[in-house]
């Protein structure tokens, strides 16, 4: 198993006015391709700082960040937006779907950026729609999905660039514990597929799920280990009245 | 970077979501456009309309009047002695080269009867020459001939408002009218020319031949005089040429000196059309001048609303910039839905402005003139202003920080 992400020493400090905070002090950690691991801790552990560098959302102030082998935060701007497009998928708390937009085109967005011929756009976002479970709602809007729905398209959306790495900010937030169930399975589901995911989340059922535990405290990683995961497998679907 | 078309389209989706709010910001525009369009096409239709009346007195024309003279330490006005001779007119037409035509002519005026009828009009005396001159056409008979000049023939051409009033609808060619008790035949029908640029109707005229006007007619105490020369340059270029020829002509003929004052004078009837280009041109900076006011208003309208729009939507760009847009893509989808705002904008005002041109010109009954010149120019102007005033929200737009932007509720 080869590495994906290799964080050496990162150290992260934002200035608020006079205030220095330390988000990060120094975390090392590597993900090999492949695993299913979740990041925890409180509030203010730094859990969320560090997923926004493995998104490539912002760049560590000092130590190295190891992409695919690609040191990333060495990268412009642009360079840094195609790495977001090309190798990394996003699945957030909140969906963050496009409103007034169908299933397919909030899938097919990634690929828009990444000039995707619109006709091979239409085939890989109705292929990622059907690996969440959703063939046929293709032609939904946002507004007309259920938030498990929705979370779904949003992770078929991570999925449709055929990224190196999944990143799950609490997918599970919003959502009830049937449902979160139903979203962890398909996260399983990707994982045995050799997709790597990584899940911040502040609920150790949901951790539960996943084979490794990286816990956060001021802004430490304080214990990292391997777990066996329990199988989100659902029960035979029940029909709703 | 996505291509223009994906910005179009994502403008296009963003504007159909918020369809009153989009049409309310075009307003600006919208009025903006319109008034220039109706502007310029009324007051361009204007400007041609009075120049038309201008050229309708003739092209290139030179107009030799009678001047003032001396008598007993009395001066007259211009026009107050009988100094030019149809002997002038046609020395010059003999003489300078830079003269096309000359059509003396001598003015009255007299009662004319036909049947029952009877109209008071003026009646001039003059050459073949004047109906070239003065762009007229015949439509219906001929036009007097040299013979009928020399010879002094009681042929006469009425003008439309003459024919109206006589002879009603019938053909007047070949008929004959009496003119101050004298019949005329009839030989030839002038087409219409409308008012002159003084309001006088041009059409309400009677053309007899210039000896008849003079011998028979107006009754002159001296029979070989004429009241003006009118005076037809080859071309615009020579026009300032043959009035120097017409001048030194005049000069040598009537003998001025320094003991004898110039009894002429000319007019050059160019002059009055560059007046009122000069004036038509201020107009247009003025026009111009309006509407850049109503555009610069319309285009803060689009920022703000562009403003807006950007707080509104941050975390859609956040979206956008997590998903891989690169900061240039979010500037270039938000600049497309300003440029989209202003264009459509402009196309509505421009409808608008024509079919306002229009409807003021059916009631005041002026001509309009939309050119393709200023559609363009329009065009242009509404999605500069959509690019000058959409650039500042949409740097913002594509400056924002992903992280604070996902997180924006």
């Amino acid at each position: 198993m080869d590495e994906v992400v290799r964080l050496s020493d990162v150290v992260k400090i934002y200035t608020m006015g006079e205030e220095r905070v330390e988000a990060m002090k120094g975390v090392s950690f590597t993900v090999k391709r492949g695993e299913f691991v979740s990041i925890m801790g409180a509030s203010g552990s730094g859990k969320s700082t560090c997923m926004n560098i493995l998104g490539c959302l912002d760049v560590p102030t000092r130590g190295s960040y190891f992409l695919d082998g690609v040191d990333v935060g060495r990268l412009s701007a642009d360079a840094l937006a195609e790495v977001r497009n090309k190798k990394l998928g996003f699945v957030f708390q909140g969906f963050n779907l496009l409103a007034r937009t169908t299933a397919r085109q909030n899938v097919e967005l990634p690929l828009v950026y990444a000039q995707i011929p619109a006709t091979e756009r239409r085939t890989r976002a109705l292929e990622a729609l059907e690996r969440v479970g959703l063939a046929g709602r293709e032609g939904h809007y946002s507004n007309q999905l259920s938030g498990g729905q929705q979370q779904r398209v949003a992770i078929a959306r991570a999925l449709v660039n055929r990224p190196s790495i999944i990143l799950a900010d609490e997918p599970t937030g919003n959502l009830d514990s049937r449902t979160t169930i139903e979203i962890m399975s398909i996260f399983q589901e990707l994982n045995r597929q050799g997709i790597t995911i990584i899940m911040v989340t502040h609920e150790p059922d949901v951790a539960e799920f996943t084979s490794r535990h990286i816990i956060f405290r001021d802004g430490e990683v304080i214990s990292d280990q391997p777990h066996q995961a329990k199988s989100a497998a659902l029960p035979a679907e029940v029909a709703h009245p | 970077m996505t291509t223009l078309y994906q910005s179009l389209l994502i403008a296009l989706r963003a504007l159909r979501v918020n369809k009153m709010r989009a049409l309310l910001t075009m307003l600006g525009i919208i009025i903006g456009i319109a008034a220039v369009i109706a502007m310029v096409a009324i007051g361009s239709g204007a400007s041609k309309m009075i120049s038309d009346q201008i050229s309708s007195i003739g092209s290139n024309l030179l107009l030799v009047l009678p001047g003032s003279v001396t008598s007993g330490g009395m001066r007259s006005g211009s026009g107050g002695t009988q100094t030019l001779t149809y002997d002038d007119a046609r020395a010059i037409k003999a003489e300078c080269p830079s003269v096309a035509a000359v059509a003396p002519n001598v003015r009255g005026s007299g009662q004319v009867v036909y049947g029952n009828q009877n109209w008071s009009t003026v009646v001039y005396g003059v050459t073949p020459e004047m109906v070239d001159v003065r762009d007229w056409t015949i439509v219906a008979g001929r036009n007097i001939t040299q013979s009928d000049v020399d010879g002094a023939t009681k042929n006469c051409l009425i003008g439309q408002t003459v024919a109206d009033n006589l002879f009603g609808g019938t053909d007047p060619v070949g008929k004959i009218i009496r003119i101050k008790k004298i019949p005329f035949t009839v030989v030839g029908l002038l087409g219409k020319k409308g008012q002159s640029p003084q309001g006088q109707d041009q059409d309400d005229v009677i053309y007899v031949p210039l000896r008849t006007a003079q011998r028979k007619l107006l009754g002159s105490q001296f029979p070989n005089v004429v009241g003006s020369i009118m005076v037809q340059a080859k071309d615009a270029e020579v026009l300032d040429k043959a009035q120097d020829e017409v001048t030194e002509l005049l000069n040598q003929r009537h003998r001025i000196g320094p003991n004898r004052e110039v009894d002429y004078t000319i007019r050059n009837l160019s002059e009055l059309l560059a007046v009122t280009e000069q004036s038509s041109r201020v107009m247009s900076i003025l026009l111009g001048a309006v509407a850049s006011i109503s555009l610069v208003v319309g285009g803060i309208g689009i920022m703000n609303i562009m403003l807006v729009s950007v707080t509104e939507r941050t975390r859609e760009i956040g979206i956008r910039i997590a998903i891989g847009a690169k900061k240039r893509d979010i500037l270039l989808q938000f600049l497309t839905e300003a440029v989209l705002l202003t264009t459509c904008g402009g196309v509505i005002g421009m409808l608008l402005g024509v079919a306002g041109a229009k409807l003021v010109a059916s009631f005041i009954g002026w001509p309009t003139l939309i050119s393709v010149n200023t559609i363009i120019i329009a065009f242009a102007f509404s999605a500069g202003v959509g690019v000058f005033f959409g650039f500042y929200p949409a740097r913002k737009a594509a400056s924002l920080n992903p992280i604070d932007a996902l997180r924006y509720e």
